[in-house]
């Protein structure tokens, strides 16, 4: 039988001929991912009588949701973590600065093509970009892993997103992803495995591309996924970490849902508040003043995201009284963006620069805002609360939108600076 | 575990996690034997006072949306309620069910018709819900999920795994 992306990799992994939506399967996932919550997992597996981790290869733990600690109380979970790792013989630990969780395990080769990669993280479809069956678990079941290796799935239901022509200059992948959650709303892909075809996806470098699966968490989604092509096996090249057998849907793989979009009709989106499928056209919502933009986050921290804002932020200031804040998703991102001059161009717009990690995205630290302020954001949350205090709106939209928001002191296209 | 047998609480769609266990709990209420209490606290003030061991809630779509909050699904299970049907439910809640022994049934058929109130039998092994409208089959839980139920639940179920591998 004809089999989608998900139905194929997960009947792979769990050495079955093949696998239909609903079926239950068991499988060893190749890579797991923990990050600040290390700590409490580690909790949950001694619980259980856990000593010593299955498989510390299979582990990838990285500290990004609020480094450098922002109390002492934070410092004391990091010290945690870094005597479990040492102790278990974890090697791919990610200290303070290296970058965001997600994007560190495509930077360091780590998710790869035809691998299952699970993380305690509700943004782990990311990974889905390079071809990996990536999905999100709570905490119970990642220290379970940690035990015993395994853990069961239900296959999903596949639905397959085709993007035909091209994205019109200067509306990006975040646009294109607002649209369709506010299309398809918040439980528009619950529980599927979300596939990107079409030759808008094509089209789109890497870093686009993630934009794209890390944002179906907010669908719904169990994983996304993007089929490895060229640009994905070039940049995988020196990077990879060990050999790897992509996974592609069959032709005429069935689908629980085939949905069809055109690129070419697609403008900058904003994702209202409270919720990311609250999704209106910039143009509906211009003008509406902000106190703080946000540039960063494992949607939108990456270098063409900083470029793209460096760009609109070029000889220009922040509005009086405004602040902008930004932060690289990873090390190699900051340096990259220092080599290029975006820092300076940041720093002499006024804004202020970070290192790399999660920032104020879940409301931790490094510029969250005061009651009653309102936010533009490049990340992919904008609940009641969600950036600290329940008494602020957060709009998202993509980085040139951010940047340009910053500098007009409220939501500005910015053709209109 | 095998058979249940218990009275209907009939509910709507998208009921989220807030109102199953309200959120300004999550930090005074840790006990899981008190949670049962604020059990759908704010979708039905009748419930946490009247539910009985077996107890079947029956559901519309997408049930436990909203936080990935795991109280949510414990003071239900700890209210002994025998288990959830529902025409969908929300990723990490169903997990969660699973999870903490929690029987999760998909089946939309059986929704549209079992009426609130009325005393339906489950038979898990089968994969089968008996009701005053008739039989209605759901894919039977596979053995591994099976296995994680009787024994309470993931955190013994790993407990047993590892004391067996020892
Ligand atoms: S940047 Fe935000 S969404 Fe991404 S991993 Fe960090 S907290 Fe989560």
């Amino acid at each position: 039988m004809p089999q989608t992306f998900a139905e194929k990799i997960l009947a792979r992994k769990a050495q079955l001929p093949e696998t239909v939506p609903g079926q239950i399967v068991e499988i060893t996932p190749d890579v797991i991912l923990s990050h600040d919550n290390t700590a409490p997992i580690f909790g949950l597996f001694q619980r259980m009588g856990g000593v010593k981790v299955f498989n510390p290869e299979m582990h990838a733990v990285i500290l990004d949701h609020a480094t450098p600690a922002p109390s002492t109380k934070h410092a004391e979970n990091h010290r945690v973590i870094r005597d479990f790792v040492k102790e278990q013989g974890i090697n791919n630990f990610f200290d303070i600065g290296k970058g965001i969780c997600h994007q560190i395990l495509v930077e360091e080769g780590l998710a790869l093509p035809g691998e299952i990669i699970l993380g305690s993280d509700s943004h782990t479809s990311h990974a889905g970009v390079m071809g990996a069956f990536a999905a999100g678990i709570g905490r119970t079941e990642m220290a379970s892993i940690w035990a015993i290796g395994e853990i069961w799935l239900r296959v999903p239901e596949s639905m397959k997103i085709t993007v035909k022509n091209c994205l019109p200059v200067g509306v990006t992948s975040k646009d294109l992803a607002l649209y369709i959650i506010g299309d398809r709303k918040s439980d528009g892909a619950l529980y599927m495995s979300v596939e990107w075809h079409g030759e808008a996806v094509e089209a789109l470098p890497l870093s686009q591309r993630a934009t794209l699966t890390n944002l179906m968490a907010e669908m719904g989604a169990k994983n996304s996924y993007i089929p490895p092509d060229q640009r994905t096996l070039d940049y995988l090249q020196d990077r990879a970490r060990r050999e790897f057998t992509p996974v592609y849907p069959d032709e005429d793989a069935h689908y629980a849902l085939e949905l069809e979009y055109d690129a070419g009709t697609i403008e900058p989106m904003i994702a209202c508040p409270h919720t990311v499928d609250n999704v209106k056209p910039l143009s509906a919502v211009k003008g509406i003043s902000i106190d703080q933009a946000f540039l960063g986050t494992c949607t939108n921290g990456r270098l063409d995201d900083l470029a793209a804002a460096a760009e609109v932020l070029k000889g220009r200031k922040i509005a009086p009284g405004r602040r902008m804040i930004v932060i690289p998703a990873s090390e190699a991102v900051y340096l990259a963006a220092l080599q290029a001059g975006y820092l300076e161009t940041f720093l002499k717009a006024g804004a202020v620069v970070e290192s790399p990690g999660c920032g104020p995205c879940m409301g931790n630290h490094m510029g969250v805002p005061a009651v009653g302020e309102v936010s533009i954001s490049t990340a992919n949350r904008n609940f009641r609360g969600r950036m600290g205090t329940k008494e602020s709106d957060v709009y998202l939209a993509s980085p040139a939108v951010v940047a340009a928001s910053a500098v007009a002191g409220e939501i500005q296209h910015p053709r209109d600076l | 575990m095998g058979k249940i047998r218990g009275r209907v609480w009939k509910y709507g769609d998208d009921v989220n996690t807030d109102v199953i266990f309200p959120g300004k709990y999550t930090y005074t209420v840790s006990d899981p034997s008190e949670m049962p209490q604020h059990a759908l606290e704010d979708l039905d003030p009748k419930f946490a006072g009247e539910v009985k061991p077996q107890d079947v809630i029956v559901a519309g779509s997408n049930w436990g949306c909203g936080s990935s909050r795991e109280q949510a699904v414990v003071c239900l299970s700890e209210a002994k309620v025998g288990a959830i049907i529902a025409k969908s439910f929300a990723r990490i809640y169903y997990r969660n069910c699973l999870n903490n022994a929690l029987p999760a049934i998909v089946c939309p058929e059986a929704v549209d018709v079992i009426q609130n109130g009325e005393t339906i039998e489950i038979k898990l092994e089968e994969g089968k819900i008996i009701s005053a409208a008739g039989e209605f089959s759901f894919p039977p839980l596979p053995a591994a999920v099976m296995e994680i139920f009787n024994a309470g639940g993931l955190i013994e179920y790993t407990k047993n795994r590892l004391k067996v591998e020892d």
